[in-house]
């Protein structure tokens, strides 16, 4: 069912784990099946320096998480913001189309690990600036999956 | 079965003899079939599988019965090829009562008792729970349905040849079952109707099969049915046994080696090939994925490994948190394994679990 790329980054994720003292974390529910997942990162200047994730999810979404950190180490926020789940899926070579609501658990989390990052410092036009109002708004609410957190974090 | 696939492909339906020959043929799998369940004979129609026999089961009952009632009693644990035609029934005009089950997955004849009404005219029930191996009380729920005079269907597909299938036993007046779930081949299966219950066909033509089941019989099939229900009759008892013991095994193996482990279905009342366990903190398909790399074949209730994205209905039903069900991963034993398979899950499985718990975000561990 799954590429040789997907199944690679399954077999072997990259960059699992959480950074401690993080500059930016996002964490993502996902409203279609109910899995979870963290994003830390380390940013230094305007550069991701490190990045690491947990998973609680099926195969693809352990390895769109290990891709989206892949491809996010050693890039600018510019950069990092522009990947999307479209981006992962091509990187992976492809995923079943049931699954490609997977990859947006990934590169949502990526973007609110930086809006995070960048709240913290008070840095609000950067998030305007970057496109990232609606991914602020959707952590303010504690959208999409209140419900969902609530049932997971027992 | 191969003569009837090359050579003797005649008609059951005519009278030339190569025709005869086939419904000799067809007559003996019935033979056998029905001696398998302690049934009279006769009493079997031929159907493509299970699911079209339960289809024939819960709709021919219904529609032809609809003069003394419109409701049926089912749980909510049965396979889709008996919910879907209740619900389909609904859309009719029918009422449905979904049975809850407890903990274990069992129905509670007691309340089966209470939920029957005047115009009840079916309580279809499953046998055992294919996906949690629970086995429901048939006698209890036989001897009430057959004291308030309502039919009573059990879908027996994944209990037979497993445990014993004794319709006069149950008071059983349509049974279901199904060829390749016993060994046989593919695309047969099925229904015993016990003589002088009132069914019509759901689907109409030629006439075969007492006028329920028409279209030509799938005669090569049908003998290797017969055949498969013949060895079965022969050695289920003692492969059971001996399954038995292997999963009990893996489910103690499992329950003691990994932390916050646990058995879904019930304990003691439980198929003897059927291992379903949980596992907190990770995901069904990411376990199968990796046991499928250490040649293990499991699967999952998981919402992540279904075509809807919505966790198993069984799992819900027996009162699974959503995250819960995420995490069930299902052995089936079979004829086929062994104690080494057995021992081999038992080193791999408690690796795989630490290596998905790592990555889970909901796995803290102490220290
Ligand atoms: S995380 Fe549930 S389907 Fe991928």
């Amino acid at each position: 069912m799954y590429s040789e790329k997907v199944m690679e980054h399954f077999r072997n994720p990259r960059n699992v784990g959480e950074i401690e003292n993080p500059d930016g974390v996002g964490t993502v529910g996902n409203p279609v099946c109910g899995d979870l997942m963290t994003i830390t990162i380390k940013v230094n200047g305007d550069v991701i320096e490190d990045v690491k994730f947990k998973t609680f999810g099926c195969g693809a979404a352990i390895a769109t998480s290990s891709m989206v950190t892949e491809l996010a180490k050693g890039k600018t926020l510019e950069e990092a913001v522009k990947i999307s789940k479209q981006t992962v899926a091509e990187a992976l070579g492809g995923l079943p189309p049931q699954k490609m609501h997977c990859s947006n658990l990934a590169a949502d989390g990526l973007r609110r690990a930086i809006v995070d990052y960048l709240k913290k410092r008070g840095e609000m036009d950067r998030i305007k600036e970057l496109g990232l109002e609606r991914d602020l708004e959707k952590m303010e609410k504690g959208e999409e999956d209140d419900e969902h957190e609530e049932t997971c974090e027992t | 079965m191969m003569p009837y696939l090359t050579e003797r492909i005649g008609n059951p339906s005519s009278l030339h003899s190569p025709g005869l020959e086939a419904r000799k043929a067809l007559d003996e799998s019935r033979e056998r079939i029905s001696k398998f369940i302690n049934g009279d004979g006769g009493d079997i129609i031929f159907t493509s599988g299970a699911t079209e026999s339960n289809n024939i089961a819960i709709i021919g009952t219904a529609m032809r019965n609809s003069g003394k009632g419109k409701h049926i009693i089912t749980s909510s644990i049965e396979h889709m090829s008996v919910i879907n035609p209740c619900k389909y029934l609904q859309k009719q005009g029918f009422e449905i009562t979904y049975l809850p089950v407890d903990r274990n997955g069992r129905v509670d004849p007691d309340i089966v008792e209470q939920e029957i009404r005047e115009d009840t005219i079916l309580i279809s029930i499953q046998h055992a729970n294919g996906e949690i191996g629970t086995i429901q009380p048939i006698e209890k729920i036989g001897k009430i349905a057959s004291e308030r005079d309502v039919y009573f269907h059990i879908d027996a597909v994944a209990s037979l040849g497993k445990i014993e299938v004794d319709v006069k036993r149950a008071n059983v007046d349509l049974l279901t079952i199904s060829s390749n779930d016993i060994y046989g081949p593919r695309g047969v299966g099925g229904l015993y109707i016990r003589k002088g219950v009132k069914i019509q066909p759901v689907m109409f033509g030629g006439g075969q099969e007492q006028g329920l089941r028409s279209g030509t019989e799938n005669v090569a099939g049908i003998v290797g049915f017969g055949i498969a229900a013949e060895i079965m009759r022969k050695e289920y008892k003692g492969e059971a046994e001996r399954q038995a013991r292997l999963r009990d095994k893996l489910i103690a193996g499992i329950l003691e080696n990994i932390e916050e482990s646990y058995l879904n279905g019930h304990p003691t009342e439980r198929l003897p090939n059927n291992a379903n366990l949980r596992f907190s903190y990770i995901e069904g398909e990411s376990l199968i994925l990796n046991l499928d790399m250490e040649g293990i074949y499991a699967s999952t209730g998981s919402a992540c490994s279904s075509k809807t994205l919505q966790p198993s209905h069984v799992l819900m039903a027996i009162g699974l948190k959503h995250e819960e069900a995420h995490g069930s991963l299902l052995f089936t034993l079979g004829r086929g394994t062994t104690e080494a398979q057995i021992d081999h899950v038992m080193e791999v499985l408690p690796k795989v679990v630490e290596k998905l718990r790592e990555i889970s975000p909901l796995y803290k561990k102490e220290r």
